[in-house]
């Protein structure tokens, strides 16, 4: 599994990846979490960061951000 | 009903007597939260609604190849409907220059889009009455209005940073298309995570106007900062510039500065350049803008909101 935050490096951002990086974790499951600070990159998908793309496709962007559980169900539905 | 529960609360559970400093300072301070609170959580759902109607693409795609004038009255207007932190600011100005949004239109949703918002006016009315909220709401759009149109006319292009004219992110993004009940279930979601990140200071502020309401001499700060200072209103704007907060964090100040003597067009004055203008936000903006034209904004930006400070200190 392809896991993407998108985020220039915001405080916002930052807990994005924490989230995400928590969410793996206790989800046990295999994925990359790759950090995408380019700008240009991060126009591709979404106008509010802070961004979360799960094998391609962008499931969350902007603020409030999600809660862990969330971001789990969010991952898990593309498991 | 909300002063039965605030007396209630405050002569029945906590066995205060009537009359005293200490009773009547918390039965104020249990009335004003209430009800702020009850204000907040409406009023932020109900913007929230609407906000999901107004993703940033969406404002996008109004404002582009818009005329200026339209264009900055519209851009101000969606300013405080569409969900924007200021870590978007560059992926947000360059998606606008890129389709088409002139530059004075941009600067305006900029301007405006930190500065007005529901939970700035939500405060303010709960606090100070109806009357200063729309006089914030009213005035905040006009100089993000004014602000934005003089940028444009004064063509600054050149200054904005080669880059952003080179970016071409291809594809446009489709807007995700929601029903009712996710609009609703968004609105929710969002004004808890306001309230969240909000109740401490709105506490603090309400604390402030109950307890130490009549400890300091009422005309502490008139002495140096009233009305009869010719120079208040530019001094709070220079002080309020660097400083960084945003509307519910002011907002303790602003009761306090209120109390304790400086007139109404200073504070609002003070709030503005404090919500509108940062030193964050600027090393943000600095990414896509060059410093002659970051100066040229903090610049009519001051001059803008000290005029607005002048108007309400003659007139109210």
């Amino acid at each position: 599994m392809e896991i993407k935050v998108l985020g220039p490096g915001c405080a916002n951002c930052h807990k994005m990846e924490e989230l995400v990086t928590t969410a793996v974790k206790e989800l046990g499951i295999d994925a990359m979490v790759e950090k995408i600070s380019d700008m240009q990159e991060i126009m591709r998908y979404t106008l509010s960061t802070p961004g979360l793309m799960v094998n391609g496709k962008l499931k969350h962007s902007g603020k409030p951000l999600p809660s862990l559980e969330k971001v789990k169900e969010l991952i898990q539905a593309e498991a | 009903m909300l002063k039965d529960i605030a007396s209630y609360m405050t002569y029945d559970l906590a066995k205060l007597d009537h009359g005293s400093r200490l009773a009547d300072a918390l039965n104020f301070f249990i009335y004003d939260t209430i009800k702020i609170f009850l204000l907040l959580a409406v009023i932020i759902f109900i913007v929230s609604v609407i906000r999901s109607y107004f993703p940033p693409e969406k404002t996008k795609r109004i404002l582009s190849h818009k005329k200026e004038c339209i264009g900055n009255i519209l851009a101000a207007m969606l300013g405080i409907v569409t969900p924007f932190c200021s870590c978007s600011a560059v992926p947000l100005f360059i998606g606008f220059v890129e389709a088409g949004v002139p530059l004075g239109v941009t600067f305006s949703f900029l301007i405006s889009s930190p500065m007005v918002n529901e939970v700035a006016v939500v405060l303010l009315w709960g606090m100070f009455g109806w009357k200063i909220a729309a006089i914030y709401l009213g005035t905040g759009l006009l100089v993000a209005m004014v602000g934005g149109f003089v940028i444009g006319k004064l063509k600054l292009e050149k200054w904005v940073e080669e880059y952003v004219y080179k970016f071409h992110s291809g594809q446009s993004r489709e807007i995700m298309k929601q029903a009712f009940k996710e609009r609703l279930a968004y609105a929710k979601w969002n004004t808890a995570d306001i309230l969240k990140r909000v109740w401490l200071f709105v506490v603090l502020a309400i604390g402030i106007g109950g307890f130490i309401h009549g400890y300091v001499p009422q005309d502490f700060l008139t002495h140096y900062a009233g009305n009869g200072n010719p120079f208040a209103v530019p001094v709070a704007v220079a002080l309020g510039i660097p400083l960084y907060s945003n509307a519910a964090g002011v907002i303790p100040i602003v009761y306090a500065l209120m109390e304790k003597g400086l007139s109404t067009g200073t504070v609002l004055a003070f709030m503005m350049a404090v919500t509108a203008l940062s030193l964050p936000e600027m090393i943000i903006l600095r990414k896509v803008l060059k410093l002659p034209l970051l100066a040229v904004f903090v610049g009519i930006m001051a001059v803008t909101i000290t005029a607005v400070g002048y108007l309400f200190n003659a007139i109210l």
